[in-house]
């Protein structure tokens, strides 16, 4: 399975004698796989987006699996132990187990993310607020983004907090499923999530309960669908560049 | 009541007049003799002095705003749900158009997000680096030109409207001579640049940074001691550190609290570290204090361009991995930038193999290892932040901007309320919002 998609993007050319580059966790700057690790988001069949009709590309039988990083394993490194140990504290003292609150704990490219529990947001957030040796202080908003093939896990909410009292930064993820896609608000501790939020509903559709006024921002107030979510199609038309038509830019081909 | 100026009509919701220019007073003295004292006043979405498409709804009793909101999203372009469908190299083409006043600012945040998430950002080459940030500090100028030109076009100064825009050209050639366009550059890539600086360039630069350090000045002159000027935006569109800090708010709204926050000296990149410049405050929390730190940030970013030339070294401007950077030098032809003819020969004839690869790298776009990542830059509005999510494909899977004007527009409220109408406009100037960056 991991054969073919080495094939042509990693430039090494694959003798019998070299390691399988995709199964080489250590390997920088490498396509599509890290091995076995991390966490399964989307089985790809295929390629070129075909769906439908007789295999002509060759590539059909083509099966990868499309993986985030996973959970890292203590230490996290630098200020990340901290934060986190401070984070884990300030929860017991809240009579909150860590292990219900952060679902998992991920390192990766010097970045910090904790995943929480969608229940307990709010009380973590105020706590990295108001913590003083965490004091998250500004909140940049939030990100929505779609996996919809994440059973269970359909739409992610991503905060990034920033210290400016210990300059640091780093990230939470929250995530619901797409049957019940509701997100406690963080307006309450950070007001600047309003628009943020409201943001996140228009496109994604996520219900942010506890907002003052969840309404749409972007989009008229009464468009129907989220337009960000993955189902959504794009739109566009052809057009006629030099005798050719050029497919809207939803219908071309995809290499991913 | 009905005139020329203000017609009424009824509606489910009450009168409702519709004012179209002409004399104020009749509107207040009409609406006076209605019962309702609640007047809802729309200003916007057309309008010259709400910086774009900005729709502002006031609810006003007599000159004071008791109540003020924001509609925003007229110019919402869908530039996010679009660049899923490019390549990651054909980002940069659709972020430079967000905030349309910082494109460079936008390109570096999207190409450091896009290398962290490669890997890569060590073997960005120096030179490529250095060209970064004379462009953002170019731009930033030109950006605070702007703002303060507009900002004192919405007051009916039109001398420093003349005068910022006058500047702002110099900038724009620059620009051109550099990129080949004057807005909407596309110019950095992941990985490095689309082209090294064009010969003549650093001459240019330097001549310009000799005529701004002369014109600088005149702004000082003309505004700074104006006591009009400072009768108006002292004491306006106050917003002080808490409330900053709770709606979001950067840049030169929250150093104007006091508090010297600049990610290009807290969290560093595109080596920041290394230049010398300050980060002007001010502690009055109102829209003269935002000036007078864009005033001064000019004169930095003036001081970090020219550190920038005297960096520059001849180099590489694209990172050496074949599999990232695109083949050709690019070569201005007449149909707009593409492959020097050098290039198109020696693939066309030549190799076969040249050929492949700079057909899938130009179609197919180079891959980028699952994961997340955030990078976020100083822009002249505030912290500009990017979220890009990659699937492993060779089109971002997300892409977010947190753009500062965005956050920064939310303040809006704060600072209007309890104010005057007029002091509306003054407070919407200094947070200067550019609707190409809220709508997205």
């Amino acid at each position: 399975m991991s054969g073919a998609n080495g094939n042509g993007t990693n430039g090494t050319g694959g003798g019998a004698d070299r390691p399988n580059p995709d199964k080489d966790l250590g390997a920088s700057n490498l396509p599509g796989q890290r091995g076995d690790g991390g966490e399964e988001i989307r089985v790809q069949r295929g390629m070129f987006g075909a769906d439908s009709g007789g295999d002509t590309s060759g590539y059909g039988g083509l099966v990868r699996s499309i993986r985030l990083p996973g959970p890292a394993t203590r230490p996290y490194g630098g200020w990340f132990d901290e934060v986190a140990d401070e984070l884990e504290g300030a929860l017991e003292e809240q009579d909150l187990l860590p292990e219900n609150v952060i679902g998992k704990t991920v390192v990766d490219r010097g970045e910090l993310t904790f995943h929480i529990e969608r229940e307990h947001l709010p009380r973590v957030a105020r706590t990295l607020r108001d913590d003083p040796a965490l004091r998250f202080e500004l909140c940049t908003g939030v990100s929505g983004v779609h996996y919809p093939a994440d059973k269970g896990r359909e739409l992610h909410a991503v905060y990034h907090l920033r210290s400016i009292t210990h300059n640091r930064l780093i990230r939470l993820e929250v995530s619901a499923p797409d049957s019940d896609p509701r997100i406690p608000s963080l307006v309450g501790v950070y007001p600047t999530n309003d628009w943020h939020e409201r943001e996140a509903y228009d496109f994604f559709g996520i219900v942010f309960e506890g907002h003052p006024a969840l309404t749409r921002i972007m989009m008229p107030d009464d468009w129907q669908g989220f337009p960000q979510r993955k189902d959504y199609p794009l739109g566009g038309i052809a057009v006629e560049y030099k005798g050719a038509q050029i497919p809207a830019p939803d219908q071309r081909r995809s290499y991913s | 009541m009905s005139t020329q100026s203000a017609s009424a009509r009824e509606t489910t919701e009450g009168t409702v007049y519709t004012v179209t220019g002409g004399d104020w007073d009749e509107v207040v003295q009409t609406a006076a003799k209605a019962d309702d004292e609640r007047i809802v006043v729309n200003m916007g979405p057309q309008h010259p002095s709400t910086h774009g498409v900005l729709r502002l709804i006031l609810e006003i009793e007599g000159e004071t705003v008791t109540e003020a909101r924001c509609g925003i999203g007229y110019l919402h372009t869908g530039i996010e749900k679009n660049l899923e469908y490019r390549t990651w190299t054909q980002g940069t083409t659709f972020v430079t158009r967000m905030d349309y006043l910082t494109s460079f600012f936008n390109e570096t945040a999207y190409c450091l997000a896009v290398e962290k998430l490669l890997g890569i950002e060590d073997q960005v080459p120096d030179r490529a680096t250095i060209i970064r940030v004379l462009l953002m500090e170019l731009n930033r100028l030109s950006s605070h030109l702007v703002c303060i030109a507009t900002g004192g076009m919405e007051l009916g100064a039109t001398t420093i409207m003349i005068y910022g825009f006058r500047d702002r050209e110099l900038i724009l050639d620059l620009y051109e001579l550099i990129t080949g366009l004057r807005m909407n550059h596309a110019f950095i890539r992941p990985g490095g640049l689309a082209q090294d600086l064009p010969p003549g360039a650093v001459d240019h630069i330097r001549e310009f940074v000799k005529k701004m350090q002369k014109n600088l000045p005149e702004y000082d002159k003309l505004a700074t001691g104006n006591p009009i000027f400072k009768a108006r935006m002292q004491d306006v569109g106050h917003l002080d550190l808490t409330g900053c800090m709770a709606l979001g708010a950067t840049g030169p709204i929250l150093r104007s609290a006091g508090l010297p926050h600049d990610l290009r000296k807290a969290q560093p990149y595109c080596g920041y570290e290394t230049y010398d410049f300050d980060v002007p405050t001010t502690d009055t929390a109102d829209a003269y204090g935002r000036f007078l730190i864009r005033l001064e940030e000019m004169r930095q970013s003036l001081a970090i361009v020219e550190q920038c030339l005297d960096r520059l070294q001849p180099g590489p401007v694209m990172v050496t991995d074949k599999k990232i950077a695109w083949p050709a030098q690019l070569a201005l032809g007449p149909d707009g930038l593409g492959n020097s003819l050098d290039h198109i020969k020696k693939i066309m004839g030549t190799s076969m193999e040249a050929l492949i690869h700079h057909f899938k790298l130009v179609t197919e776009g180079f891959r980028v290892p699952p994961g997340q990542a955030y990078a976020a830059v100083e822009s002249p509005k505030g912290e500009l932040g990017v979220h890009a999510v990659s699937d492993g494909g060779t089109r971002p899977y997300r892409v977010h901007y947190r753009d500062p004007s965005f956050t920064n527009l939310q303040a809006m409220a704060a600072m209007c309320e309890g104010g005057q109408v007029a002091d509306v406009i003054v407070a919407v100037a200094s947070i200067d919002p550019v609707m190409g960056g809220v709508d997205r």
